[in-house]
């Protein structure tokens, strides 16, 4: 089965390692892929980080980007500009909560569309 | 009044320079109303630029800006990434083609990094941000007629100045709601000095 990848972007990669680690203990096959710190491991983000953990989380079904604070959504927009896709959506949801939800309603196998849906809903 | 790509080149090293001098300074500005790291990011992105772009020949400003752009969107980290990036991309874009670029074309160049800021930032002048420097500068660039370095100089400094007296709604300033007040914003002090380095390439050619 194909699910919707998930990207979880933080200023610190103990943030999202941390937060995969809560939903893989429920969710196990639906990609989720981390980008979390600077590349020198720093507190910030980066672009080259998002494009990679977009491309490993998209299987060809898509993939829901979440992100914790203004920046980090900025740099995510910047790297789907160079990635180009239209199977990728940023979502401005609770990073914690909303990548949780997304997870299970994409184990469900449902779209991306109706996965972002439910998120929105839900918030 | 012709920038060729070395003098963009030039620009990016004055900058530079500047922003090495203020780190602390900038980083200072950050500390109460940010999360202290605007010097320390603006200056590894700036060097990183500058290492990049001494590191080739250029024939057009807008590979310049270009590869600037890149350096600084992959080496910034703060949200002074995306936005300088998105900034310098969109100057790049909008002179594309061009072998040297004269007051018109840089006046150009301005306005739409300038678009691009907002469009990246969503968001308007009087916020607390860079778009508070790059608005009235893409304003006095646009009557190159009565253009002077000195000009550029002030127009950027009064803009930077003027942002103290603002409460932030954007960027990670505004959560600090009225306590932002009193304070000049950091990347309207960065973009200050990029300006007062713009200024000094174009001074030489007055």
């Amino acid at each position: 089965m194909k699910y919707v990848g998930i990207v979880l972007i933080s200023h610190s990669s103990k943030l999202v390692s941390g937060l995969l680690e809560i939903i893989r203990q429920v969710i196990h096959d639906v990609p989720i892929e981390v980008a979390g710190g600077t590349d020198e491991g720093e507190i910030g983000t980066s672009v080259e980080k998002i494009v990679t953990a977009i491309d490993r989380a998209n299987v060809g079904n898509g993939v829901l980007v979440f992100y914790d604070l203004g920046s980090a959504m900025m740099n995510a927009e910047v790297a789907l500009e160079m990635i180009d896709s239209n199977t990728v959506k940023i979502i401005n949801a609770p990073l914690v909560e909303g990548a949780y939800v997304a997870a299970v309603e994409s184990n469900m196998g449902k779209s991306l569309q109706d996965v972002y849906d439910a998120v929105m809903k839900e918030f | 009044m012709e920038l060729h790509a070395r003098d963009m080149v030039n620009w990016f090293e004055l900058a530079n320079e500047k922003i090495k001098q203020n780190k602390s300074y900038l980083t200072s500005l950050d500390q109460p109303i940010g999360d202290g790291d605007h010097g320390i990011n603006m200056a590894r992105g700036y060097q990183e630029a500058v290492n990049r772009l001494l590191a080739k020949e250029y024939s057009e400003p807008s590979e310049v800006l270009k590869d600037a752009s890149m350096a600084l969107l992959s080496k910034v980290g703060g949200a002074s990434g995306p936005l300088y990036g998105t900034a310098f991309l969109k100057m790049a874009m909008a002179v594309k083609g061009k072998d040297y670029l004269d007051l018109e074309s840089l006046s150009v160049g301005v306005k739409a990094a300038l678009d691009g800021l907002k469009q990246r930032g969503k968001s308007e002048t009087g916020e607390k941000t860079m778009i508070d420097v790059w608005s009235p500068v893409a304003t006095y660039f646009s009557n190159p007629s009565s253009f002077h370095s000195n000009g550029l100089v002030e127009t950027a400094r009064t803009a930077m100045e003027k942002t103290k007296d603002t409460m932030a709604t954007k960027g990670r300033a505004s959560y600090f709601k009225e306590k932002s007040i009193g304070h000049i914003d950091p990347g309207s002090a960065s973009s200050c000095y990029i300006f007062e380095a713009l200024a000094e390439v174009i001074g030489e050619k007055e």
